[in-house]
């Protein structure tokens, strides 16, 4: 018995130090198997990769991606995918790392040649400074993981999965570079437009439920001047939106943008007293059928907000 | 900052002084040479000095930028500077310049640095406290305890592999209550476990306390699994992922010394065997099923206190079928989720002379969210006992749980159980968890 125990942890290290060498192997000729986190992310992978890639999405656009069901038929996905492209700053905290553990995928690991963090070259706000407590609510230590919401930080994570699309697949770096070049110029041209409609609504206030749009007000210069949430993952309590109610009274706010995952009871409590407008706004391609790719969100996003804005008479 | 410059002045002086003190007794002409030496070894080493105070002052300006571009602690200079500082009194002065010290801006970095504390792994201590009133002959539950603390530390090892640990105080004292790597990089879709673990015996018995869905585990655990330390064992683990893109399948053998509250062998020999299959299905995006047969073999002792007059290394085998189902739709996620599970539990146990007792157990249990804070559920028990199998206990049990939020839940549940003996108790248990620090996500 203790010999057949024996020979089975041998066969087990040596499995161990093949597949180090197994990773370093020649890429594979297939279309390149992509999963992400979000359906954000894998719009933009879809931009760059085209056909050259599959693309496989955990979280629904309607979905809070905080709370996904860390689910054995992910695992599925993950075991035989070759690039796992993940948002990170804790965002997947939840649900993601048991699953990478059951993975059976050393590629995918943290630190692997397979694991994308798309927030390591984008801009990141919300960064706590000094000490922080739970006391505070659900904060991301390493800042907010909404990130997405700014069209400059789509175009850098879109570069990002063509330098890393490359690496895996160098033959086909020349498609990838011109997917890229592609998304960017339609990117650049889209951003026009938004630019100029949300013109108008420069320093616009709104309340939000969660802090989700840091990154897409900061664009575009609006101002959030409370949330619904008394504190990041913590569910509105009657004396904050009292609060809130008189700010929005005092400040003469009209707009509280909600993602479609959350009740919209106390939004609409809130917006009768304070005489404004709840606005249901996805965060993420998919959180409703018109938001099908990224540029297509942000259409949409803008469409509705400025709709809304002049709705309730905003042009400043 | 000044503390490298620090070191890197002690490291010189070191190297400098042990010079000194081997030439110090030789006589005057050669001494002239000797000292003579001795500048020029001053000279080279401030020339050195000076390269190296050139070269950190450059890697302290790019260190400086990127933790002000990360906007975080100063965990990469420090760290840099210990090992740099090493290198510097071993006096490999040169290789210390080639070392890039500050990482590539496209590590990717699951936790990025925030303090000196970067590799210590995630720590989390979970506080479960445990109220019972009402009546129950035979139990010895006091009014109130603090049942368990536990303590965890988790973190990947290195490219292969991780470990968790989780580290039990209870009243009866301290336990490693699960201690084991994972390799995580096995070719074949396997995962290997080497360490302490709860065994995959069906459901309930590879949960920890604070992850039950109630305040207390049912009968059938109780009776014929364990109770609460179940069936946890050092061992071995092996699991493999079948292909195939339709069905999760999962396979996994296991085989443990034979020194838990189920199975306790006499000698090297009689070692314990867990095999498991699971498979999961979605079956829309909100709702999937959860199906497992489990299988354990080993050798027991039988208290003498017992009847037939105790005995030891006897044969017991258990075999259990666990199903799940979930519901919990996606837009609603935070609000609304319901788990019906229920596990069927076989019990064969020797008991000397070719006697066999074959006993069954089981439970069905629901919890249904129907608010964002607040789960309410119940739960049906039926089991028999391990060494008298006509010995039937049931009972049920309704529960109501607060969840302030992740990291605390309150909950109350009503209890009843009728024992063969033809008593009955009758129990209110009161239970907080809260847990503070990291603490890892648990399998699905």
């Amino acid at each position: 018995m203790g010999a057949r125990i024996l020979s089975m942890l041998t066969v087990a290290g040596l499995a161990v130090a093949a597949s180090g060498t197994a990773s370093a192997a020649s890429p594979p000729a297939a279309p390149l198997k992509v999963v992400a986190t979000t359906e954000d992310l894998g719009s933009l992978a879809r931009e760059v990769g085209g056909d050259k890639v599959t693309v496989d999405v955990f979280s629904r656009g309607y979905q809070d991606p905080h709370v996904v069901d860390p689910k054995p038929s992910f695992i599925l996905k993950l075991v035989s995918a070759d690039l796992l492209i993940v948002v990170g700053r804790e965002l997947e905290i939840g649900w993601l790392p048991p699953l990478l553990t059951q993975s059976r995928n050393a590629k995918l690991q943290p630190g692997g040649q397979g694991h994308l963090d798309a927030s390591q070259n984008v801009k990141i706000l919300d960064i706590p400074a000094g000490q922080i407590t739970r006391a505070m609510g659900d904060v991301h230590p390493s800042g907010n993981p909404h990130y997405w919401l700014d069209p400059d930080n789509g175009r850098l994570i879109a570069q990002a999965m063509k330098d890393k699309f490359s690496q895996l697949a160098p033959a086909d770096a020349a498609y990838f570079a011109q997917r890229y070049a592609d998304f960017d110029r339609r990117l650049t041209e889209a951003q026009k437009r938004w630019d100029a409609a949300m013109a108008p609504f420069k320093g616009a206030k709104i309340v939000t439920y969660h802090r989700s749009w840091p990154n897409f007000v900061d664009h575009f210069g609006l101002n959030v001047i409370g949330y619904v949430e008394p504190k990041p993952g913590i569910p509105p309590s009657p004396s904050h939106t009292i609060d809130l109610i008189r700010e929005m009274k005092a400040q003469q706010v009209k707009v509280i943008l909600v993602e479609p995952y959350w009740d919209l009871r106390t939004p609409q409590a809130i917006a009768r007293d304070a005489g404004g407008e709840v606005l249901v706004m996805p965060p993420s391609v998919g959180g409703v059928p018109e938001a099908k790719d990224y540029i297509a969100l942000f259409d949409f996003d803008v469409n509705l907000l400025v709709a809304t804005f002049k709705k309730v008479g905003i042009s400043r | 900052m000044r503390c490298v410059r620090v070191l890197t002045v002690i490291g010189v002086c070191l190297a400098a002084a042990v010079p000194v003190a081997a030439q110090s007794p030789v006589s005057p002409p050669a001494a002239e040479t000797a000292q003579q030496a001795l500048r020029d070894e001053l000279d080279r080493l401030r020339r050195e000095f000076e390269v190296i105070r050139k070269q950190y002052d450059e890697r302290l300006l790019a260190l400086e930028q990127r933790v002000s571009e990360l906007g975080q602690g100063p965990s990469a200079p420090s760290g840099t500077a210990g090992t740099a500082g090493a290198t510097g009194t071993t006096g490999t002065i040169g290789t210390a310049g080639t070392q890039d010290p500050v990482p590539a801006p496209q590590t990717p970095a699951a936790a990025p640095p925030q303090s000196s504390k970067v590799f210590n792994p995630d720590i989390s201590v979970i506080g479960n406290f445990l109220g019972v009133a009402g009546k129950n002959d035979q139990s010895t539950q006091p009014a109130m305890q603090m049942s368990e603390v536990e303590a965890a530390f988790q973190a990947i090892v290195d490219p292969y592999a991780r470990a968790d640990f989780f580290l039990a105080a209870s009243p009866e004292g301290l336990e490693v209550e699960e201690g084991y790597i994972t390799f995580t990089s096995l070719p074949a879709r396997l995962l290997l476990k080497a360490g302490k673990m709860r065994a995959q015996f069906g459901k309930v018995n590879t949960l920890h306390t604070h992850a039950m869905p109630t305040a207390d585990r049912p009968l059938v655990t109780e009776n014929l699994v364990g109770g609460e330390e179940g069936l946890s064992d050092a061992g071995l683990s092996l699991s493999h992922l079948v292909n195939n893109p339709h069905l999760f399948l999962e396979l996994t053998g296991e085989v443990y010394g034979g020194t838990s509250a189920v199975f306790q062998s006499q000698q090297r020999s009689d070692l314990t065997y867990v095999g498991r299959v699971r498979a999961f299905r979605d079956l829309t995006e909100a709702t999937n099923i959860d199906l497992g047969v489990s299988f354990a073999t080993g050798a027991t002792n039988i208290p003498s206190a017992l009847p037939t007059g105790g005995s030891a290394g006897l044969d017991k085998q258990l075999f259990g079928i666990d199903a799940s189902f979930r519901y919990r739709p996606l837009r609603r996620a935070i609000y609304q989720r319901l788990n019906v599970r229920t596990e069927l539990i076989w019990s064969r146990q020797d008991t000397g002379d070719d006697l066999r007792e074959s006993a069954f157990g089981f439970y069905t249990l629901g919890d249904y969210q129907f608010a964002r804070r607040w789960y309410i559920g119940g739960r049906v028990d039926r089991s028999g006992r391990t060494l008298d199998a006509s010995a039937i206990d049931t009972g049920g049990s309704v529960f109501l749980t607060f969840w302030p939020t992740e990291f605390s839940q309150v909950r109350g549940q009503y209890r009843r159980i009728n024992f063969a003996e033809g008593t009955n108790a009758n129990e209110f248990l009161f239970q907080v968890n809260f847990s503070i620090g990291a603490h890892g996500a648990h399998v699905f």
